[in-house]
């Protein structure tokens, strides 16, 4: 529980700090921001541009146009570790080789989703990309903060079922 | 009065496993005054401990001990640690199952008469029928509280259900209901009556679910016959000279071990574990496990022909809510081979939360053919289909000696592969349950691949003759007569239909089979 409430604090922490900040992509060593401000993390193991990176793979791989970016955010700040820190530098840097293959800069710098998507099918198979996919499936879809989005209502029992409350509410059929 | 039994008190009989075999046994045997320890590996849990949360439950419950796979199943590459989902906790797997509670079909205890030979398959009819197992499904009914039966009333149809219905009934499809169901469905019965609360799968958090958790464990323990020993994990059965078991060394909480003497051992860890425990139980004496002379011991495991269609509409559905298996159409469960395939099928409605439907709609899928099938989850029904698979003597319960378990065990490999006859099947109640959706105006329909397995089956299998299979039809082991299996590794074949009820009702008339015998000096 404390957990959770403090990832939910720091969270908005940051927020506004990138606001206050007038943030800008990538700013300065440590901090990553979105340009438009709506989602910043403080890195402390990863590159910031490695985790700028993560962050649009996951959106590449489970992309959900009506679900912020700051939930994927939260899906990936687990890999801003010691530990995972080299597993994922040597990941993304192949990410950038592929797609510096194709005539980017970077990934970062592939415009359309198609080709970014195009990269990530080449490299399916990958322990790296097999990794983050896998990770993402509860990182991003077990956040209950993402669930509403989808019109998921979670428990019930707190609220007495829906015996009462339109179990069998279904007018269309 | 809670029993405490000496672990050297070779009077008592032990159980091994608490779920719909085990926990129904114990309380049986209880009732008619004859001494049971009990032992299973997990803790116990009750409705106010269970958590409506997907993950966070599936973490307090799930069997998680080391496992692998082998085999052409999806399963094996997509979950290869995690053959199946069962329940480690006094309860079993009567924790998170739905509560279908259907009887065979007569024709489903003879599936080598009735079907033929099959190649590759190691059909065998079961040594009992329809006509024997009447009385005890009768009081399998009474003590679960099924609905729609013994003139209880049927549950109400939740959204999932109504769309199924329409699409069915517009298919023509006349065996359609909200099921025969071990769930409270009156205000006036044993249990609280169901408030469609969703998270059957976690535990009844109201307790309207039949479970042995809080049904048949409480009432076998308030007779001061019967001790649950929670997380003791048997190890090995031990016997003596004359080949005749003699008791079981189990790990307890603290993971010391100990030795629980015994004049009659009952095996129900579930068709996975259960066979194991036998061939971990190898001697000098029984070189390739307890009761395996016919070298039936961990083969023919059966899983039930599974999948599941889920269908996308225009407008909301909102499965979630309500009883996760709300109801059943029943029209392809007969055995018609000019569908292409023998034995049956039955639909059943089924919902997911959206953490598990992310985790199994299409396990390793991505990108927006996946993503934009989530986006309209709020819009989608699901369904499950459970058919009659095909025993083969090559899907088997091994052990891996090179690969121990936490207590140094060797674990359990499940090696699976679908016969042909599956395929047909599956391929045959996709399309069906596709079209029922598309009836009803399905924008979109994803036949979805089986999950780790629910209904583990046959791997101790029942047999008239000693050389086909593991026990006899009081589920008694041919080799040994003091040791008997009690659960669904006993299943000869395992038929259309949810195995609770049939292994509940074996379990009763093994009670009373095993107390008669005592009572006669035979065991």
């Amino acid at each position: 529980m404390n957990t959770s409430a403090k990832r939910g604090l720091s969270r908005r922490q940051l927020l506004s700090r990138s606001i206050a900040a007038g943030a800008t992509f990538m700013v300065g060593a440590g901090f990553v921001a979105a340009q438009d401000a709506t989602w910043a993390t403080e890195v402390v193991a990863l590159k910031p541009e490695t985790m700028a990176t993560l962050v649009q793979m996951a959106r590449d791989i489970y992309p959900h146009d009506h679900v912020p970016t700051e939930f994927y955010v939260i899906a990936v700040k687990g890999y801003d570790t010691e530990e995972a820190a080299e597993t994922i530098e040597a990941g993304v840097a192949a990410l950038n080789a592929a797609a510096q293959g194709k005539g980017y800069g970077s990934y970062l710098d592939m415009g359309w989703e198609r080709d970014r998507v195009d990269v990530l099918r080449g490299m399916e198979q990958s322990a790296f990309f097999q990794q983050i996919r896998s990770g993402l499936v509860t990182g991003l879809y077990n956040q209950k903060a993402v669930w509403p989005l989808f019109g998921y209502e979670g428990e019930s029992f707190s609220m007495g079922g829906y015996l009462d409350r339109g179990f069998d509410d279904i007018a269309w059929l | 009065m809670v029993a405490k039994f000496e672990l050297t008190d070779n009077s008592v009989v032990v159980i091994i496993g608490t779920g719909a075999g085990g926990g129904t046994l114990a309380n049986e045997l209880a009732q008619k005054g004859v001494k049971v320890v009990a032992l299973e590996a997990g803790g116990r849990y009750l409705p106010q401990d269970y958590v409506n949360d997907e993950w966070e439950s599936f973490g307090q419950l799930a069997w998680l001990d080391k496992r692998t796979t082998s085999g052409d199943w999806r399963v094996a590459r997509d979950f290869s640690g995690l053959p199946s989902w069962i329940v480690k906790a006094v309860g079993g797997s009567t924790t998170h199952w739905a509560g279908a509670s259907l009887r065979f079909q007569d024709h489903e205890w003879k599936a080598l008469t009735t079907y033929g030979r099959v190649d590759g398959a190691n059909l065998l009819d079961w040594p009992i029928d329809g006509a024997e197992m009447a009385p005890w499904y009768d009081l399998a009914e009474e003590k679960m509280g099924v609905t729609l039966t013994g003139g209880r009333p049927g549950l109400p149809g939740n959204n999932n259900y109504k769309v199924l219905e329409k699409g069915a009934l517009e298919l023509g499809y006349k065996e359609v209901s909200t099921g025969r169901m071990a769930i409270q469905s009156t205000d006036d019965g044993p249990r609280m009556a169901c408030q469609q609360t969703g998270f059957c799968f976690q535990g009844c958090k109201w307790g309207a679910k039949w479970s042995t958790a809080y049904t048949e464990i409480p009432e076998g323990e308030a007779t001061g016959n019967l001790e649950v020993r929670e997380r003791a994990h048997v190890a090995r059965i031990l016997h003596d000279d004359d080949g005749k078991v003699t008791g079981v060394v189990y790990f307890d909480a603290d993971g010391n071990e100990q030795t629980q003497l015994a004049r009659i051992v009952c095996v129900a860890g579930n068709t996975i574990e259960s066979p194991r425990l036998l061939l971990n139980s190898a001697t000098e004496m029984f070189p390739d496990g307890l009761a395996n002379s016919s070298g039936q011991v961990g083969r023919n495991y059966m899983r039930h022909v599974t999948g599941s269609v889920y269908g996308v509409f225009d407008k909301p559905v909102k499965m979630w809510r309500g009883t996760t298996m709300a109801g059943i159409v029943q029209d392809e469960a007969r055995h018609d081979p000019s569908r292409g395939f023998v034995a049956g099928y039955e639909l059943e409605t089924l919902a997911l939360g959206l953490p598990f439907m992310a985790a199994f709609l299409d396990p390793g899928g991505w990108g927006r053919e996946f993503t934009t099938a989530l986006d309209s989850y709020e819009n989608m029904a699901g369904m499950w289909i459970v058919g009659e698979d095909m025993p083969q003597e090559t899907n088997r319960i091994t052990v891996n000696r090179d690969q121990p378990d936490q207590f140094g065990l060797p674990s359990p490999n499940v090696h699976f592969s679908d016969h042909p006859n599956d395929i047909a099947m599956r391929n045959h109640a996709y399309k069906q349950g596709m079209e029922i959706y598309k009836a009803v105006g399905a924008t979109r329909v994803f036949p979805t691949p089986p999950y780790p397995s629910t209904h583990n089956l046959g791997t101790n299998r029942m047999s008239e003759n000693p050389r086909d299979g593991v026990v006899n039809k009081w589920g008694q082991t041919h080799d040994i007569p003091n040791l008997f299996v009690s659960d669904g590794s006993q299943f000869t074949t395992g038929a259309a239909e949810n195995p609770t009820l049939t292994i509940v009702a074996l379990a009763i008339r093994q009670a009373d089979h095993i107390a008669s015998e005592m009572a006669a000096g035979n065991l």
